[in-house]
């Protein structure tokens, strides 16, 4: 046993180093010592909680089998999946975040003596509140995040779900909750306690379904930030300041990345969560358009046109990732820099399925870090660079963005391809992307359309290399 | 009057979203994906009230309902933190600088 001061230190100090994990990822340099204080903040929570419980009878087997168990489970997962992968794994790991947070709150409703919270049916008023707001929010973040793992995984189709009403009856059922979270502190009654975890887990379902497959980076941050809230919610109702801390610290990175997701498409967040872009543009725009002519090449003009250019800027998306082409793109960057090509690679903020998707498969191809580029470093170099290598982007390059106001995405920030004096567009045809517009790219004199699968594509253009 | 502790927790609990925020803005954005993924594992540091709710022996059994969910959380809970912390640390290994030498 430990003197609950004692703990409180400790828990202290593991927020603290909780801090410094995040703080470490200012650069990639001293992110991986971050990754080891964010692992021994951990460590130091689950060891002095132990010590604290005191108990090491039975039950102490029991929590050593199923944190190995679970360990396991974990580290499997995390050596085992590809990094094209990695924003499914998040999105189901937060379900896990969400679903535990909602397990913790139900254990402390059932036994709260043991949590200093009063007594089964006479639970202080303060923690009956946390504790329910908690497990409202666990169980949004569950199903949410189950819903966002089934769209990212290709099992759900990645395209909105909408009803009529539908907004309303979100609004409906959130002022339920409210009302039942009244309802449980005045009457103490755990019929409502059961029914705010069940409504929450509907109107998980419900918030997510709306929402298309290019938001996900949104959605993504946005379930991160919930399950830091929940978390938040369950520290004030255990009074762990290690919990507290993590929580708000976790709850302000999704939102603010959430933030930066939604000014790199250039929407409110609102307009995101109320739901499908594509849904109601398509039927307006794109079918009227007349058949305009394009230019289309082989894998040997793009060698040609690249061997020969002194510089290259490289534009990776969302189809780089489905084709796992990065591996090959790096094989071509490497015969061209052996040719004396100067190239690097400009990355939009919504590129891919989540936030820092395309840096991750290119770090994994073993792309310098120092290459790469966001949007606002390099934007001004297209204006010099001899060729752009378009590779599974589209709408952030569409210059629609920029000159016409009736476009939905007019304002979003795109990356200049366009001002290069030639730009390579490898794409399977030419369909629009998923903002359902067209890509007046394609349409360009200076733009050549080379016909395939991105990998395929690049590694052809090795050869003729 | 004493302070209600409720409030110093509320205090830490405001000051840490303030730290978050400006921790987090200074994160470079190559590095986004690792954020995600190891807020995800530090979150998880909720197993410290799933351990407290699986191991307290209310009346001699360690089986309670109460239990078993904390039993169900730990399991969750340590999924979440070796797997956050491990992928984490694999794709921050695989983030390098240009090699100087270049042939």
């Amino acid at each position: 046993m430990i003197s609950e001061n004692l703990l409180a230190i400790f828990y202290l100090i593991s927020g603290v180093l909780f801090i410094l994990a995040l703080r470490g990822l200012s650069s990639p340099e001293t992110s991986r010592q971050g990754n080891l204080f964010g692992i021994i903040g951990m460590a130091i929570a689950i060891v002095v909680t132990i010590i604290s419980v005191g108990n090491f009878s039975t039950g102490f087997l029991y929590l050593l089998i199923l944190l190995v168990l679970g360990g396991s489970i974990g580290a499997f997962i995390a050596y085992k999946i590809p990094m094209t992968a990695m924003p499914e794994l998040v999105a189901g790991f937060h379900s896990l975040v969400g679903l535990a947070a909602v397990f913790v709150a139900i254990s402390a409703f059932l036994n709260p003596e043991i949590f200093n919270l009063g007594f089964s049916g006479n639970i202080k008023i303060a923690s009956l509140i946390e504790m329910s707001l908690g497990a409202a929010i666990g169980a949004i973040t569950f199903t949410g995040s189950i819903i966002a793992f089934l769209k990212l995984r290709g099992i759900m189709s990645g395209s909105p779900i909408t009803f009529f009403g539908q907004h309303y009856l979100n609004l409906t059922l959130g002022l339920i909750l409210f009302g039942l979270i009244f309802y449980l502190c005045k009457t103490q009654v755990d019929t409502w306690f059961w029914t705010i975890i069940i409504i929450s887990f509907l109107l998980g379902v419900l918030l997510i379904i709306p929402i298309g497959g290019a938001d996900m980076p949104v959605v993504i941050s946005m379930l991160n930030s919930y399950s830091g809230w929940a978390a938040a919610g369950i520290g004030f109702t255990l009074e762990n300041t290690a919990l507290i801390i993590t929580g708000a610290l976790v709850g302000s990175s999704g939102a603010i990345l959430s933030y930066i997701m939604c000014k790199g498409m250039n929407r409110s967040f609102f307009n995101v969560i109320l739901g499908g872009w594509g849904a109601t543009d398509q039927t307006s725009l794109g079918k009227s358009k007349e058949q305009k002519p394009v230019k289309s090449g082989n894998s040997d003009d793009a060698a040609f046109l690249m061997k020969n250019a002194s510089s290259v800027i490289i534009v990776p998306g969302y189809g780089m990732a489905v084709a796992q082409a990065q591996h090959a793109l790096r094989e071509m960057v490497d015969v061209l820099k052996k040719n004396g090509v100067k190239v690097t690679y400009a990355i939009h903020p919504v590129a891919g399925r989540m936030p820092g998707h395309m840096n991750v498969l290119l770090a994994e191809a073993n792309v310098p870090y120092d290459e790469v580029f966001e949007l606002e470093e390099i934007n001004n170099d297209f204006a010099n660079c001899d060729v752009a290598y378009v590779i599974g982007a589209n709408d952030v390059t569409n210059p629609v963005a920029k000159t016409d106001p009736q476009s939905p995405i007019y304002g979003m920030p795109i990356l200049d391809v366009e001002k290069s004096k030639s730009v390579l567009f490898v794409k399977r045809s030419l369909s629009p992307g998923y903002a359902g517009i067209d890509n007046d790219l394609f349409y360009r004199d200076n733009t050549l359309m080379l016909f395939s699968d991105a990998k395929k594509m690049t590694e052809d253009i090795i050869k003729s290399l | 009057m004493e302070i209600d502790p409720f409030i110093f927790r509320l205090s830490i609990f405001i000051l840490s979203i303030f730290i978050g925020y400006y921790v987090v803005w200074s994160v470079t954005p190559s590095l986004h994906t690792p954020l995600m993924s190891v807020t995800n594992a530090i979150s998880s540091v909720i197993i410290v009230g799933a351990i407290i709710a699986a191991l307290a022996v209310k009346s001699g059994n360690l089986f309670d309902t109460a239990n078993i969910f904390g039993f169900l959380a730990i399991i969750l809970a340590a999924v979440n933190i070796f797997g956050g912390f491990l992928v984490t640390q694999r794709m921050l290994a695989m983030y390098k600088k240009k090699k100087k030498d270049k042939k």
